[in-house]
């Protein structure tokens, strides 16, 4: 038996095809969810890729928020579905609510593509199990908005809980506040992050390491074992 | 207010006195007595347009035409070309059922006038060629060229172009994987930016421009047709900068990302579901181009209903509305059967999606507005038949006394500690420094294919997740050889794309050419040209690549003073399996370092001329055209059977800049020796063409040396990897961190 994970694709997503492949490589079924279509096909878990959803012309992520298909992802993830927010994803799950602060444009103004240096700093979530806490790993970044901010309060909440899931090491590569990469929820089912790790799952290609794979193993195993 | 009459076809032969603005419009007066003589009577406003576009230098290739034929007629035999010149782009075959579509175009002009428009619209124009092929757009590589690094204008423009190639193409999903970035003062008022793409269909999917079965329906599809870019193709494109004429900013086009990705997947899409017999993508010279060009080709005619164009400006002329190179716009032609099928999925991706005519019986294009006919011609006049010239060339006076400017006898460094210097210059200077604070605004992992992005030697993208079957592509021109000698700087710019190619055991296929040179109407200029042509048809000749199609770009001159000849050549290549790939970056200390090829004393045009001296004058290397093919082969088979872990061509700054490129990637320094025959200058600076340097496992040596032996290609042991420095036995040692230090730390400076 594998687990199905629905990838969503609004117009303008660039690394769904990407994204299903990585959940295919990790062993489980991915499945395709249209933006326009409320239904999510009774997928066991879902994951929000990256791109520029509608342009992102307005702030990133604002639109998508709005999409037919977001109406029921908010719903399941208050309900425990897991949600897996990678880049534009994680603005979308920012504007959505489902996670706390916003992004804002990279303190250096430019576009920034590089193999990125994180820790994790929680194994504890849904997406993270397979890794161990303070892990370092490497994981294609790539963002133009990748500049992570919230209020004082939201950011000592987040250290306090262990919620800061993943931190830039040696390099901060977009200003973002406590070299935060990605967050998880109170429940630990919803997950975003800047970098990619769909791009990290085959050998060979881009960087040429698998740091990304343990990501959609996580998941495949809790689906599996429960 | 009066209105006056709409300039009708019947109109138009009732008024033949009333006089129209071919001038000002970019026709020559001879070229507006062709149309007059074509038509029978003068042309209306609307025919006068599109002829105007369709004729200008950038459409129809008028002076360049009678030289690029050579491409055709020397092309040689290949198993591998399925689609030739004179489509949208090329098709190559490249095994296991696939096809890969590529081409190469320039968007210099529009670049300088507004850098991140004019180089994000150069993205987006040569994506939708590959589109209209009927690929997927797999990746994307960009070319270019600058004025002095420390010139106060280019940082205006590169850093506009940049973001505006990264602001598009990121937007896309298109992966950027490779190109060049070139500073020299000849670019200071005409930096080229050449933007290259390559497209992934299986065989059976290919598709072409053309309009066939009367009753079928033309679709237009996209973004809708607003005011920019009017007139961009006759305008900016064809004339010199002459800074008395008022601002041209408005011809610019503004391009949407956004929904050209859209237009990408519901394309896509529709081809899939086989729902499109022709198909045009809408770039320079808008409506006018698609609908001529999609005619000419076609078996029948046309007939279109210009008031069924959706607009953004209501207020836009028919002539307008033909001229308009709004982005993000294609032409489809569709059975009627079929229409609704397409139109559904335009609407599920929220692409406008309009029916604006159909394909005819007859042989005419003819366009309707508010109920009158505006255009009826034969739409091969628009198309294919405009004017060609035979432009005077000559070679240059200056040529000779440029060549006699012998580089080999400037003055060498003299002592170990000059060497060294010297060296940390040249990997310092803008030309040879790391170009990676600008390829990091590029995403190159998008699509989850890249093998290879820069700085390797060229980009590798897998086709086939199963097999492993993949395509590389390299593109290379050198300015400064094609200056001292076009002919050879041609052929140079050819042979380093192959042999970059091939050093990452790809297999080079075919070629296709962005050809960025000055004014026709200069005989020199001319004459670069024709020579360069003359080299690279060639040079594909005899290195079996046949030119699948390319672009020319002229006018690249302010006043008198032109760009040095710029041929700008792609090579694509095919890799079985690209588990097998080669890198630059030195694996693991202990490895033995090799120099393939010859060395000789050869400074024409080098790196190190222009760092150290500031200077450009001789000979460019010599080029062996046999040689490269010989390199080629035997770094396509160490690579296959494992001989080799990492492998560098040299170019521009000679062996050292590409050991210590090796060096830096890998973070392992490296041992040299300076072998017998050479002294350290010329081992360490001569650019030579038809070399490489290759890590050799030592468990390798033996069958490495046997192959090289057995096939007659010079072999020399230089060296080892080893260390935190390079060192250069009896000269000198540079740590890696000096050497990162000056080879990374130089376009920050200038740019951020």
């Amino acid at each position: 038996m594998t687990a199905r994970i629905g990838v969503v694709t609004f117009p303008g997503s660039l690394d769904d095809r990407d994204t299903q492949r990585a959940i295919r490589v990790a062993g489980a079924e991915p499945v395709a969810l249209w933006h326009k279509d409320k239904d999510l096909k009774q997928v066991d878990a879902v994951v929000l890729c990256g791109g520029f959803s509608y342009g992102d012309y307005l702030r990133a992520g604002a639109i998508a928020r709005f999409s037919p298909v977001m109406d029921t992802v908010i719903d399941q993830a208050k309900a425990g579905l897991p949600v897996l927010g990678i880049c534009n994803g994680f603005q979308i799950l920012t504007e959505a609510h489902l996670l706390p602060g916003g992004m804002l444009g990279n303190d250096h103004l430019h576009f920034i593509c590089r193999d990125q240096k994180l820790r994790v700093e929680n194994a504890g979530t849904a997406w993270t199990s397979d890794y161990t806490a303070g892990q370092e790993i490497h994981i294609p970044l790539k963002n133009m908005d990748g500049r992570y901010v919230a209020d004082r309060r939201t950011l000592d909440e987040l250290e306090a809980e262990g919620r800061v899931a993943f931190r830039y090491v040696d390099f901060n590569p977009n200003g973002s506040l406590n070299d935060i990469a990605g967050i998880t929820n109170a429940a630990g089912n919803v997950v975003g992050l800047m970098p990619h790790p769909e791009h990290a799952v085959e050998p060979l290609i881009g960087t040429g390491r698998t740091d990304g794979l343990p990501f959609f193993t996580s998941i495949l195993k809790k689906l599996v074992n429960a | 207010m009066s209105r006056t009459p709409l300039d009708t076809v019947e109109h138009a032969a009732a008024t033949p006195d009333v006089e129209l603005p071919w001038a000002e419009l970019g026709l020559k007066k001879d070229e507006y007595e062709r149309v007059v003589e074509i038509l029978g009577r003068r042309p209306t406003g609307a025919e006068l347009a599109m002829y105007s576009v369709m004729w200008s230098e950038h459409c129809s290739y008028k002076s360049s035409k009678v030289h690029l034929r050579q491409f055709g007629e020397k092309a040689p035999e290949s198993d591998a070309m399925l689609v030739g010149i004179g489509e949208n782009a090329g098709v190559v075959d490249v095994g296991q059922g696939y096809a890969v579509t590529f081409k190469v175009e320039s968007h210099n002009h529009p670049s300088y006038v507004e850098p991140y428009q004019g180089a994000a619209t150069g993205v987006g124009g040569i994506v939708r060629d590959i589109i209209a092929m009927g690929a997927r757009p797999v990746a994307v590589v960009d070319p270019l060229r600058f004025g002095a690094a420390d010139h106060p204008d280019t940082k205006r423009v590169l850093p506009g172009v940049v973001a505006g190639i990264g602001g598009y193409g990121n937007c896309l999903g298109l992966p950027n994987i490779g190109g060049e970035v070139v500073f020299d003062a000849c670019y200071q008022g005409n930096p080229l930016v050449n933007a290259g793409a390559i497209g992934v269909m299986r065989h059976e999917d290919i598709h072409l421009a053309k309009a066939s079965g009367a009753g079928n329906k033309v679709i237009l599809y996209g973004a809708r047709t607003g005011g920019d870019g009017i007139g961009g193709a006759s305008i900016l494109a064809s004339e010199t900068f002459d800074d008395a004429k008022p601002s041209k900013r408005p011809a610019v086009q503004v391009g949407d990302p956004f929904q050209e990705k859209l237009l990408i997947e519901c394309t896509l899409e529709a081809f899939a579901e086989k729902l499109v017999v022709g198909i045009q993508d809408l770039g320079a010279a808008g409506l006018s181009c698609a609908t001529s060009e999609l005619a000419s080709n076609g078996s029948g005619g046309m007939r279109v209903t210009l008031d069924d164009v959706p607009l953004r400006d209501s207020t836009l002329s028919p002539e307008e509305i033909l001229m308009s190179e709004s982005q993000e716009r294609m032409c489809a032609v569709v059975e009627p059967g079929k229409v609704d099928r397409f139109l559904e999925i335009c609407e599920k991706w929220d692409v406008i999606a309009t029916v604006i005519g159909e394909v005819t019986d007859g042989d005419r294009l003819e366009i309707y507005w508010h109920g009158g006919k505006i255009v009826d011609v034969d739409p091969r006049t628009v198309a294919h038949e405009g004017p060609v010239y035979e432009r005077p060339y000559a070679r240059p006076d200056w040529q000779d006394a440029l060549q006699a400017d012998d580089a080999n006898k400037l003055p060498r460094p003299r002592t170990s500690d000059e060497l060294k210097d010297q060296v940390l210059k040249l990997v310092g200077s803008p030309n040879q420094a790391s170009k990676q604070w600008i390829t990091q605004q590029y995403d190159h992992f998008v699509q989850g294919n890249t093998v290879l992005a820069q700085p390797e030697d060229s980009g590798m993208i897998r086709v086939d997740e199963e097999s492993g079957l993949g395509v590389a592509i390299a593109t290379d021109g050198n300015g400064r050889y094609a200056k001292l000698d076009p002919y050879t700087g041609a052929q140079l710019a050819l042979a380093e794309a192959y042999r970059n190619v091939a050093t990452t055991g790809a297999k080079p296929l075919a070629v296709s050419d962005c050809l960025n040179f000055g004014s026709p109407e200069d005989p020199a200029v001319m004459w670069q040209f024709a020579e360069a042509v003359r080299g690279l048809a060639d040079g594909c000749r005899q290195l079996g690549t046949p030119v699948t199609g390319g672009n020319v770009s002229l006018y690249n001159q302010t006043g008198e003073a032109a760009i040095h000849p710029t041929p700008v050549v792609a090579v694509l290549g095919v890799i079985d399996d690209v588990a097998r790939r080669t890198p630059v970056a030195f694996q693991e200390d202990g490895q033995l370092l090799y120099l393939l090829g010859d060395t000789r004393e050869e400074f024409g045009g080098s790196a190190w001329s222009q760092v150290i001296h500031d200077h450009l004058g001789g000979l460019p290397p010599k080029v062996d055209l046999e040689r490269e093919r010989l390199l080629g082969e035997i770094l396509i088979s160490a690579s296959r059977d494992g001989m080799i872990d990492s492998a560098h061509d040299l170019s521009d700054g000679g062996l050292v800049q590409a050991v210590v490129e090796s060096a830096l990637l890998g973070g392992k320094g490296a041992r040299l020796v300076v072998p017998d025959g050479l002294d350290a200058f010329t081992f360490l600076f001569s650019e030579s063409a038809g070399r490489a340097v290759v890590a050799v496992p030592r468990s390798e040596e033996v069958r490495f040396n046997d192959m090289c032996g057995a096939r007659g290609l010079p072999v020399t042991r230089i060296g080892v990897v080893d260390g935190d420095a390079v060192e250069v036995q009896g000269e000198f040692t540079l740590p890696l961190a000096d050497l990162r230090e000056a080879h990374e730390g130089t376009i920050p400076g200038l740019l951020a």
